[in-house]
């Protein structure tokens, strides 16, 4: 691991001053989880690391009674759970599907949003848009099987890694952020973004900003759903999910749907296509299977990762009607 | 008090405040953690990004607790931490100030062993044995949550910690049989 100063603020305004203006300089410490592994590896190799766990309001949690939520950066994924009970089953039923209860005691709400690629030329060192010596693309003509199936034109090919992040783009979040100016909000679907180059994050949080926390809209009349894919069932994360917020009419038909699709963009993707296609809708399997459909329409695999679309089709497709119920 | 002066102490001198400022160009310079381990009260000194796996195998001398992959994929360092089972491989021992830890070694008490590790030997639930320490650590948690959880319940709690001898069904009727017992 490089040498790096250690800082550890009790609020905000010290943390946000603490921090470097550029990306690479320092690093923010959660639960620890990720970033543990990538400094050991030499992965990022900050000058100064600023542990947060000790601004308490980081982890706080409100649930007014109009079915919102308020779920503070440094919340668990395991308090997640036990706290958004039955309300929430987009977010509850990805955050369940978070590895071990080793990993959802330690992981926090932040820190999964803001986990780095699991790309493995990435975690092997050869950069977030990975090229060879000679500058060849390493990703496109590599060992691409896990890799971007959708939103993968430019040389961005990861996936983003957060189970998280399509539940809360479903259920129309907003991530709280703070920062030197102060205090701000972004859309879920507006937070993350594709790099475009090494040095670039995958988010668009400012290297001197911290993630304060998630705030969820009212659900209530709102059916949610998460449905992953997996290789096997823990210790990895998903090869495509799906979540998916309806409301429906008197008649069951669909008000208002949301789809985001996870692991098959370097975003988060939103299938806005497929979520028209339901609206007006009577769900039933042909329709749900029709909106999968919609939702990879745009899908270029790579040369390995074409049975990823069938995967994320089906993932959009159970979603859906497991959101119906 | 010190945590005002932070700011402008990380610029001037890192001595000032070891506690909250820590450098590791000055090597000497690591930070002071006091957690309790197994009952005991303990002081180390240790960089803020050491594995608490490493502190509790190097600084401690509980080599108890495994190191299988390093990653958070095994389980063979799980510890408990405030209650919670986590992989001591990932957790920064900078995050255990006042930690109340238990580890493998804190099962037993008074020579006699914890439920679940009579139950591990009565059913066989050990081959090799490096998934074990990581195993009853993970049963200690969910049964102290708990106490008669179901067989999909006990699948669940250990779904962080990988076998490769057992075939898992041992291990399933040990921690069902531990419960019972209790
Ligand atoms: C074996 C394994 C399997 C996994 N499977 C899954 C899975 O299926 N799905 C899934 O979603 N995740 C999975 N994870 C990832 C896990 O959920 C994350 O490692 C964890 O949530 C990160 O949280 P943390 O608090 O430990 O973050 P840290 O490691 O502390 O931080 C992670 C990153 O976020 C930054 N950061 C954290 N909090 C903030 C904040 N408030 N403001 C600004 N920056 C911040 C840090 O600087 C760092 O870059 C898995 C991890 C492992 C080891
Ligand atoms: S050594 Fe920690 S999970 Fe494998
Ligand atoms: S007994 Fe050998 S790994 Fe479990």
């Amino acid at each position: 691991m490089q040498k790096f100063e250690y800082a550890s603020p009790t609020t905000k305004e010290q943390a946000v001053a603490l921090l470097g203006k550029s990306w690479g300089e320092t690093e923010v410490l959660a639960g620890g989880t990720d970033l543990l592994s990538l400094m050991k590896d030499f992965i990022v190799t900050p000058k100064r690391v600023v542990n947060i766990k000790g601004i308490a309001e980081l982890s706080l949690i409100r649930m007014p009674r109009n079915g919102s939520a308020n779920i503070g950066a440094l919340v668990t994924i395991e308090q997640l759970i036990d706290t958004l009970g039955r309300g929430f089953p987009a977010i509850t039923d990805a955050a369940k599907g978070i590895t071990s209860p080793q990993i959802r005691n330690m992981g926090t709400v932040g820190g999964d949003l803001l986990q780095r690629p699991r790309c493995w030329y990435y975690r092997a060192g050869f950069g977030l848009l990975p090229k060879g010596e000679n500058g060849e693309p390493l990703v496109a003509n590599g060992d691409n099987r896990y890799h971007a199936i959708l939103g993968n034109d430019g040389e961005a090919k990861f996936v983003n890694p957060s189970s998280l992040a399509p539940a809360l783009i479903a259920l129309n979040a907003k991530i709280k952020i703070f920062g030197p100016a102060g205090g701000r909000e972004v859309a879920a679907d507006k937070f993350f973004v594709a790099p475009r180059s090494d040095s670039d994050r995958e988010y668009t949080l400012e290297p001197n900003e911290i993630v304060m926390g998630i705030s969820i809209p009212p659900t209530l009349g709102v059916r949610s759903a998460t449905y992953e894919v997996r290789q096997k069932e823990a210790l990895d994360w998903p090869l495509a999910a799906a979540s998916v917020a309806l409301t429906l009419d008197a008649a069951k038909k669909v008000k208002a749907a949301r789809i985001a699709l996870g692991h098959v963009a370097p975003t988060p993707w939103l299938a806005e296509a497929a979520a028209e296609y339901l609206t007006g809708k009577t769900i039933n399997e042909d329709v749900a299977a029709e909106a999968g459909k919609i939702a990879l329409a745009g899908a270029k695999p790579l040369s390995r990762n074409a049975y990823k679309v069938q995967l994320a089709r089906v993932a959009v497709k159970r979603a859906i009607l497991q959101a119906a119920g | 008090m010190c945590i005002v002066s932070v700011i402008s102490v990380i610029s001037v001198a890192k001595n000032v405040c070891p506690n909250l400022v820590w450098s590791d160009l000055e090597a000497k310079k690591s930070m002071k953690l006091n957690f309790r381990v197994n009952g005991v009260e303990r002081e180390i000194d240790a960089p803020p990004m050491k594995r608490l796996l490493d502190a509790l195998r190097e600084d401690l001398r509980l080599t108890g607790t495994k190191e299988g992959c390093g990653e958070g994929e095994c389980g063979a360092c799980s510890v408990i931490v405030d209650g919670e089972a986590l992989n001591s491989c990932l957790a920064p021992v900078c995050q255990m100030q006042n930690a109340n830890i238990i580890t493998v070694e804190g099962l037993a008490r008074d020579g006699k062993l914890d439920p679940l590790q009579q139950a591990f030997l009565e059913c066989g639930a050990a081959q090799c044995g490096i998934c074990t320490p990581g195993m009853l650590i993970a049963a200690r948690a969910l049964l102290d949550a708990n106490r008669r959880p179901s067989r999909d319940e006990i699948k669940e709690a250990i779904a962080g910690n990988l076998c490769r001898c057992t075939g898992y069904v041992k291990i399933i009727d040990a921690i069902e049989q531990a419960a019972s017992a209790a």
